[in-house]
């Protein structure tokens, strides 16, 4: 059997920043185990720009983005097996993958780092009425297939979920000569970023129909219209809305779930995220196993993601070598009112470094509102938000004195301002 | 008559106001007012696509404008990227097509793909 200091399952943005953070922080034997055949994961198909803002301050596009960490992970000669699948984890640590090469491999891991991003939510996940043609997929696959292979999936498109890849395919199968007729979203509002509103659906005159969603399907093999509905407030279609589009293609862009079925195996906790429960330092409930980028949550800006795995990374060398000591007393973060979920789930305080950083995202779009970080029933923090939007992750930095040891809650609300 | 913004520089989203003489409010940064002031005197975007590429590695390469070129010039630009061919090996940054469509601007590979 292999043995190795630190594992990292995933060579994407995420895989690839933790062990780099693992390196410079001393760590020399280090595997990363990517299944596709290039590092970077998913930023390869995002040929778009917008990536590296906040990093590097400038503007990238995915495949430039991940270039700059392919050059850092091989700079440290950091060693990376491709097209190598991991097929599960023992609970002590052993990690089994297979390739075309290798075969079936196990190898020992002193530390393991979970990088192994998302999935998209298909069709399957929301049971749309009607036939089951070719021609419904999801706008990620569409991306794939496009910006990687070349292959164009249709010419009349309709977009069901206003998600940022969703919105972002509508403009590149617009510039690819196809017809996008519009976009349903079923909520009242979009869950893109505001400015794939602007340049992916108003620059290319998309429509966007809010509160609708796919209703019917038709199609003998091959998908040839669709029908959208309104909803009502409990998310039913309404009688009477229906709206026909001749369509030979429908992208579904329904959300994203962290891919973290190995991680499920092994018994580690789950939060609200539908990731792993992981304390300050990215650890879960399992010693020496670290989560970070969508494997844990789903982020907007990879430029955070890379953030959150640099933790990650280091706290796995921290782990390697014997710096980073449990303690029967953590804090448990809750989401409180508003909130959708909170990272981290604990708190190590005794670990945690000056500033804890806190990440959420609201339920719904909200305007002349607080934030209230309360710590067993007590206020320590309030920031005002002139508005805030679930699709927009919040990161809040939390001076660790405000808080003291022991077994306690910490809980992130929303409250709206009474109007003058 | 004050105008109503959403920045599209970064994925901030600042939601910008524009009165009639270009002032802006609600920028988080400088690059929100040049926006505002661009955007609405002469729009432009960065247009990333890909062209067809003869490789072991992958079927097309991506490329992007190397800066932004004016928003109504985006489809006559996409008639050249689609009726370019490159060969491996590219490098990354390379131009693969210079000056699109009486821009002034070079398209350029977006990664390196060796064979």
């Amino acid at each position: 059997m292999l043995n190795k200091d630190l594992v990292i399952i995933g060579g994407g943005s995420a895989g690839m920043a933790a062990a780099c953070s693992a390196y410079d922080n001393g760590l020399r034997d280090i595997l990363i185990l990517e299944k596709g055949p290039f590092l970077g994961g998913i930023l390869n198909q995002c040929i778009h720009n917008g990536f590296g803002l906040e990093y590097f301050k400038e503007e990238l596009t995915g495949p430039e983005f991940l270039t700059r960490f392919v050059k850092e992970t091989e700079k440290r000669g950091i060693e990376y097996k491709l097209n190598s699948f991991v097929t599960g984890i023992s609970p002590d640590k052993v990690v089994t993958y297979t390739n075309g090469e290798e075969g079936y491999v196990e190898v020992k891991a002193k530390a393991i780092v979970m990088a192994a991003g998302c999935y998209e939510r298909n069709a399957g996940a929301i049971g749309i009425p009607g036939d089951r043609p070719a021609g419904v997929i999801t706008a990620g696959q569409a991306q794939l297939y496009l910006n990687e292979y070349g292959y164009m999936v249709g010419k009349r498109v309709f977009i069901l979920g206003s998600g940022d890849i969703g919105l972002i395919m509508a403009r590149r199968m617009s510039l690819e000569g196809a017809k996008v007729l519009g976009v349903a979203e079923i909520m009242p509002y979009s869950n893109g970023l505001n400015r794939n509103i602007v340049q992916c659906l108003q620059d290319y005159d998309i429509p966007l129909y809010l509160s609708h969603t796919v209703s019917k399907v038709v199609g003998k093999g091959k998908l040839e219209r669709i029908e959208i509905s309104k909803v009502d407030e409990k998310m039913q279609a309404i009688p009477d809305t229906e709206i026909s589009f001749d369509v030979d293609t429908l992208l579904l862009s329904i959300g994203l779930i962290p891919n973290n079925a190995l991680l499920d195996n092994m018994g580690a906790a789950k939060s609200s995220t539908r990731g792993s429960s992981v304390n300050e330092h990215m650890e879960t409930s399992i010693e020496g196993v670290f989560s970070c980028g969508n494997v844990l949550h789903v982020h907007d800006l990879v430029d955070k993601v890379v953030q959150e795995a640099a933790v990650a990374g280091k706290s796995a060398a921290l782990y390697v070598q014997g710096k980073l000591p449990t303690h029967e007393e953590v804090i448990n973060c809750v989401n409180g009112e508003g909130i959708g979920y909170v990272v981290p789930s604990r708190i190590d305080l005794d670990n945690a470094e000056d500033n804890i950083e806190l990440k959420f995202r609201v339920r719904k779009p909200t305007k002349n509102c607080d934030i209230y970080v309360e710590y067993n029933g007590e206020v320590i923090k309030k920031a005002y938000k002139n508005v805030i939007i679930p699709s927009e992750m919040e990161i809040m930095k939390l001076p660790k004195n405000l808080l003291v040891s022991g077994n306690g809650t910490l809980s992130v609300s929303l409250k709206v301002r009474e109007a003058k | 008559m004050n105008k109503e913004l959403i920045c599209i520089v970064c994925p901030n989203g600042c939601r910008l106001t524009v009165d009639e003489n270009l002032n802006v409010i609600g920028n988080k940064c400088p690059r929100g007012a040049t926006y505002a002031k661009q955007e609405l005197t002469n729009p432009t975007r960065v247009l990333t696509s890909t062209v067809k590429i003869e490789s072991k590695e992958l079927g097309v390469l991506p490329v992007k404008t190397a800066n932004p070129i004016p928003k109504g010039k985006l489809f006559d630009a996409m008639k050249v990227v689609n009726s370019i061919k490159v060969k491996a090996p590219v490098e990354l940054g390379q131009v693969i097509y210079k000056d699109i469509c009486g821009t002034g601007v070079d398209l350029v590979a977006c990664r390196t793909i060796k064979e």
